[in-house]
Order: structure tokens, then C-alpha cells, then sequence
């Protein structure tokens, strides 16, 4: 563009007027600046399109479950964003049992950030009653079995029901806490979950950070 | 060292030499006035639907199950999906508008005649591609308007004897218009025509620069070498490609900054109107997107009236003007052959209309009315009355370049100013 102007200088068409270069750069910034923020405003749409659309973010949506007709003992699953969640209502023998495994586990006190700040405890739930957790291993994203009434002391004695990886061999208790000397490295993720009443759970947001 | 790199660069890469070619060192006559932004604005069109166009294969879903959901989905679900949409589809219309206009500017200004009929006849195979383009893009959201439209379109191939009936089952891929038709003119719309259009149009840049920007005046500004003295000269600097084969008369500017600073004022004023429409009205009241469009393609029920979107009403008005179904597809395809062939019908010498005989004046102001009145009688309701209309604007219509090549031979014209004038 200098060179242009350079030249223009030279022109006899420009050479008896007075030259305002000011004037010219004034001009020069506003134009550039309005284009560009022509150009930014206009990328807005391009951008956005990009994120997850309404659909995928429904599909993503907290998602709730009714608790009240889950009989001691049982495992429903929910799906949330297109997981599994299981949510169990364990017995009283259960829940006392829990407690006394602690050496045979990796992280019996849930140290590693794999649960809500509400579930760092030897539960990992809210009620000691109701436990819910993301059933995928984490190991390499698995879902693991639930075996139950003795099954589950094939893999480890003296612990009658726990969750079993069938791809690699991994194993958690029905806290979702994994055991000692197996792949996976880490404890089964805790969701986000809130109690709206006593029979129905909130998948996806906890109490006060909504 | 920036400087370094650049030269570097120039070294292996002809950037500077290429941009100082066409761009800021091209010599473009000082008259041209507001009829040259079109091109420049075609161009940005363009663009804004390669763009646009881009984004919305990424949410599309080219199936005669998916197609007009995916639609659906976009204009309701995808985030900012509905201006995205807004922007291609009255990107579609806008793009006839400024060729249209384009058109009608080398029409009067006679930017077709020797030594630009290459120039022209590439600029007429960009709005066959684009009409062809237009035409794909209009199926895909398969509404009934889509699915008709496409039904009446493809039907126009059976007039064709012999293989006519065949010919129309090869392009619809099936017996009628169906997934595997949306399927290949989705596959047309998004890759081959763009990439036609792509490179017709970079065809038509460099024919128009090797032979020059008329001008409203129609008087060269290049002219032989060594028949100018140095006064008479331009005193801007200019590419030696074309300093080199001729003198250019000092009635020039660079096209940048000055030619491309109009072009930007016109630029913001389209981009007004164009905001306007995409924001306040992108159906135009039907004529950008039309009503029953807005219902899933149903093949058992035809709508009630059914017409092309606006830019094709003048041709699909010369089709139903004929009582022929062969007739017609001939006239309507004639009606566009007559347009490429201007450069060989038009006989004159002399190019702007400013200094042709009146008489041609009025031919092409008379030509641009029946073109916009056939554009109104092919795109309403049939009527009696306008069977007749259309017949007798057909028979205009075609009478424009058959009154230009009688008119065109021995014309009276003003003497051509020998410098631009105003």
C-alpha cells in the first residue's frame, strides 16, 4: 500500500494538494479495526456451530431415577450421557462388611479425586444405604460385572459380591473401590448426584453447585 | 528480517509479483462507476457460500429418511445452525441478483464485444454451473418444493427423443426422484459444480485481465505501443506486463487501493441489505424460500402451485409460453444459448450504449422489462391471460437479438470520445 501512495504522490493529480498523512492514517486504522471486528463478529456463528448442539446437550442432561422399588440387594442401571449407572441399595451385613476390607484394597479411603466431595467417605455415597457410580472400569473403559450371593469369591475369599472386569481381570467392591494387584488404577468414578426427595436421585448436578 | 523472509518466499513463490500483476499495479479505467462492483461482489458471494456451505455438510444429512429432519435439526438444535442456514440461502438469491446485474453491465456497456467474447462466453458457463448449482442445492432439504421442483426439472430431459425417457431414469438413479437422486446431487452440489465454479471463475479473472477492463465509455486505455507521449501517459505505476505491450493513457488508476476502496463502500451497503433480509425476512414472502418448502416431500401429492424460485420464473415462463414439450425446452434453452452468443450477434463496433443509436437503447432497456416480466409471470399462479402475456414476451425476448444483429450492421453512432470523459 506505501508504494501505491508513494506513487500517487508523484502524480500530477495529487501534487498541488496539501497531503494530510494523519488524516489518511486515521482513516486506515478505523476501517481495518470496523473490518476486523466485521470479520470477529462473523466467525461467532462458524465457532459456535461446533459446539454440542441442543440435541446432544439434552442427551447429556441430568438424568433422574426412582429409587423407591429397588429391593435390598438390587442393581439398577440408568444411562447417563450414554453410560451405564448403577445405583444399589445394599443391605445393612453389606455396608458393615465394606469396613473391614480396607488391606485389601488400592485406595480404601478415596485419596484419588474420583468422586464428589460428598462421597469421600467409606460409602463413597450420600446414604451409606443407596450407593451410585459410573459403571465403567478404569482401566481401558470396560463395564464390569455385578456378581453377587458368593459369586464374586472366585476372585477374592471371603468377599461373597464385588464387580468383575471381564476384559482384564479387574476387580472393585461394592463401594466401587478397586482391589489390590489388578490393572485398573484407580477407584470407580462417583457422578455427580443429588437426592430431589427420598425416593428420587438427580443424576449429573450435586447439591449447591447448580 | 522479515523482509528476508519474504524475499526468500518471492524467490520460490511468485507472491508479490502475482498481487502487483492483478491487483495493486493492474491498470483499471478511472470511469468505471457503480455497475463494475458487481463482479466483486459476485466474488464474495461466492465465498460466503463455499463457506457457509462447508458448515452445513457438517450437520446435513444427505437421505431421503434424514434429509429434511437434518434440516430441522440444524435450524432448531445446532448452535447459531439457523443463521448458517440464513446465510447460504439468501446467499443463493443474492448471487443472481449481482450477476444478473453483472450481466445487464456488459450488456449496455457492450463488455462483450471483441476482444472480450472468451471473457463472456466463460462468464455465461458460470451462470449455466451456477443455475445447475442453484438447482442441486434447492433439492437437499427435500420439501415439496425440493422434491417437485426436482421432479419438473429432470422431466425437462424426456423431451429429448429417443433417449429422453431413459436419459431421466439414468439421472434420478431410480424410476422416480428419490433418496439415490438426493444422494448424487448432494454429492454434485458440495464437490463438482463448486469446484467448477471455482476454477471457471478464476478463467474469467485472468481473460479479463490479459484483454483489460472496459469501461463505461467504451474507450480502450491501452493502446499501441509508442503512439502516446510521455504526457499523455499514466504517471501511476504500472505492472511492466502491461507496460511492456502497450501504452496506458493517463485515464487509469491501480485497481488497489482505489478501485477495491469502491468496491468495499458497495460492499458494506450490500451487506445492509443482505443482514436485513438474512435477519428479518430470509423467506422473502416466498420468493427466497418458498411455502410449501417448509413440508416434508411427499411424492403422492403435488402442491397446489408450484414454480422455481424467482431467479429461474423468466425461463420457466418461456417454457410454459410454448404448446410444445420439445418446443419449450428448445425455446428455454435458447433463451440462454441467445445470451452467450452476443458477442457474434451484436455487429456493431461501437461498445457503450452511450454512443449506439437510440434505437438500441430502448432494445435493451425494452429486453431488461420483458426479463423481469417474465420473471413475474413464470413465478404467480397460471392464469389465462398470462399464457398470452408470456407467449408475446417470449416472442420479445428473442426479438431483442434478433432487432440487435438487424440494427447491429449499419448503425448510426456517436463518434467514441478518444479520452474517458467525466
Amino acid at each position: 500500500m506505501s508504494n501505491v501512495s508513494l506513487d500517487a504522490n508523484d502524480s500530477s493529480v495529487t501534487e498541488n494538494q496539501p497531503q494530510d498523512n494523519n488524516r489518511r492514517r486515521f482513516l486506515t486504522v478505523a476501517t481495518s479495526v470496523v473490518g476486523g471486528v466485521g470479520v470477529a463478529g462473523a466467525a461467532i456463528p462458524f465457532i459456535g456451530s461446533w459446539n454440542p448442539s441442543v440435541k446432544a446437550r439434552a442427551a447429556g442432561a441430568d438424568v433422574e431415577a426412582d429409587i423407591s422399588k429397588i429391593e435390598p440387594g438390587q442393581l439398577i442401571r440408568v444411562i447417563w450421557r450414554s453410560k451405564p449407572v448403577w445405583i444399589t441399595r445394599r443391605t445393612p451385613e453389606l455396608l458393615e462388611s465394606l469396613t473391614k476390607i480396607d488391606d485389601l484394597l488400592k485406595d480404601p479411603n478415596s485419596e484419588e479425586d474420583q468422586q464428589p466431595e460428598f462421597a469421600r467417605n467409606s460409602y463413597r455415597s450420600i446414604k451409606a444405604e443407596y450407593s451410585v457410580l459410573v459403571g465403567i472400569c478404569t482401566h481401558l473403559g470396560c463395564s464390569p460385572q455385578h456378581l453377587k450371593d458368593g459369586a464374586f469369591e472366585e476372585y477374592v475369599e471371603g468377599v461373597p459380591e464385588g464387580f468383575h472386569c471381564p476384559c482384564h481381570g479387574s476387580k472393585f467392591d461394592m463401594a466401587g473401590r478397586v482391589f489390590n494387584n489388578v490393572p485398573a488404577p484407580l477407584n470407580l468414578v462417583v457422578p455427580p448426584y443429588m437426592y430431589l426427595d427420598d425416593n428420587t436421585i438427580l443424576i449429573g448436578s450435586e447439591e449447591g453447585a447448580a | 528480517m522479515f523482509k528476508n523472509l519474504m524475499d526468500w518466499i518471492e524467490y520460490r513463490l511468485p507472491i508479490m509479483r502475482v498481487a502487483n500483476m492483478h491487483a495493486i499495479q493492474y491498470p483499471a479505467p478511472r470511469n468505471m462507476n457503480f455497475w463494475y462492483v458487481f463482479g466483486f461482489l459476485a466474488t464474495i458471494v461466492l465465498v460466503n457460500q463455499i463457506v457457509t456451505g462447508v458448515w452445513l455438510t457438517m450437520s446435513f444429512e444427505p437421505s431421503a429418511e434424514r434429509a429434511f429432519a437434518s434440516v430441522e435439526y440444524i435450524m432448531r438444535d445446532v448452535e447459531y445452525g439457523w443463521i448458517l442456514r440464513y446465510m447460504h440461502s439468501t446467499g443463493a438469491s443474492a448471487f443472481f441478483i449481482v450477476v444478473y446485474l453483472h450481466m445487464f453491465r456488459g450488456m449496455i456497456y457492450g463488455s462483450y464485444q471483441k476482444p472480450r467474447e472468451l471473457l463472456w462466453l466463460f462468464g455465461m458457463f458460470i451462470y449455466l454451473a451456477l443455475m445447475a448449482e442453484a438447482f442441486m442445492g434447492y433439492v437437499l432439504p427435500w420439501g415439496q418444493m425440493s422434491y417437485w421442483g426436482a421432479q419438473v426439472i429432470v422431466s425437462l430431459f424426456s423431451a429429448i427423443p429417443v433417449i429422453g425417457p431413459d436419459l431421466v431414469i439414468w439421472i434420478q438413479g431410480d424410476y422416480v426422484i428419490s433418496g439415490a437422486t438426493l444422494n448424487r446431487f448432494f454429492a454434485l452440489h458440495v464437490i463438482a459444480l463448486p469446484l467448477v465454479i471455482v476454477i471457471l471463475v478464476f478463467l474469467h479473472i485472468v481473460a479479463l485481465h490479459e484483454v483489460g477492463s472496459n469501461n463505461p465509455d467504451g474507450t480502450d486505455v491501452k493502446r499501441k505501443k509508442g503512439s502516446l507521449t510521455e504526457a499523455e501517459k499514466t504517471k501511476f505505476k504500472i505492472h511492466e506486463y502491461y507496460t511492456d505491450k502497450y501504452d496506458i493513457i493517463d485515464d487509469i488508476v491501480p485497481f488497489f487501493p482505489h478501485i477495491v476502496l469502491k468496491d468495499l463502500v458497495a460492499f458494506s451497503l450490500f451487506l445492509i441489505a443482505f443482514c436485513y433480509i438474512m435477519f428479518f425476512n430470509p423467506g422473502m414472502g416466498g420468493y427466497f424460500l418458498e411455502h410449501p418448502n417448509f413440508e416434508i416431500a411427499n411424492p403422492l401429492k403435488t402442491p397446489e402451485h408450484i414454480f422455481p424460485v424467482w431467479y429461474f420464473t423468466p425461463f420457466y415462463a418461456i417454457l410454459k409460453a410454448v404448446p410444445h414439450k420439445l418446443g419449450g425446452v428448445i425455446c428455454m434453452f435458447a433463451a440462454i444459448v441467445a445470451l452467450a452468443l452476443l458477442p457474434w450477434i451484436d455487429r456493431g463496433r461501437v461498445k457503450s450504449w452511450r454512443y449506439r443509436c437510440g434505437l438500441h437503447r430502448w432494445n435493451l432497456i425494452v429486453f431488461a422489462g420483458v426479463f423481469i416480466f417474465l420473471g413475474y409471470l413464470g413465478g404467480t399462479p397460471q392464469e389465462a391471460w398470462k399464457i398470452i402475456a408470456s407467449q408475446i414476451l417470449t416472442i420479445m425476448y428473442f426479438g431483442f437479438f434478433f432487432l440487435l444483429w438487424i440494427y447491429s450492421k449499419n448503425e448510426r453512432t456517436k463518434p467514441v470520445p478518444a479520452r474517458i470523459t467525466g
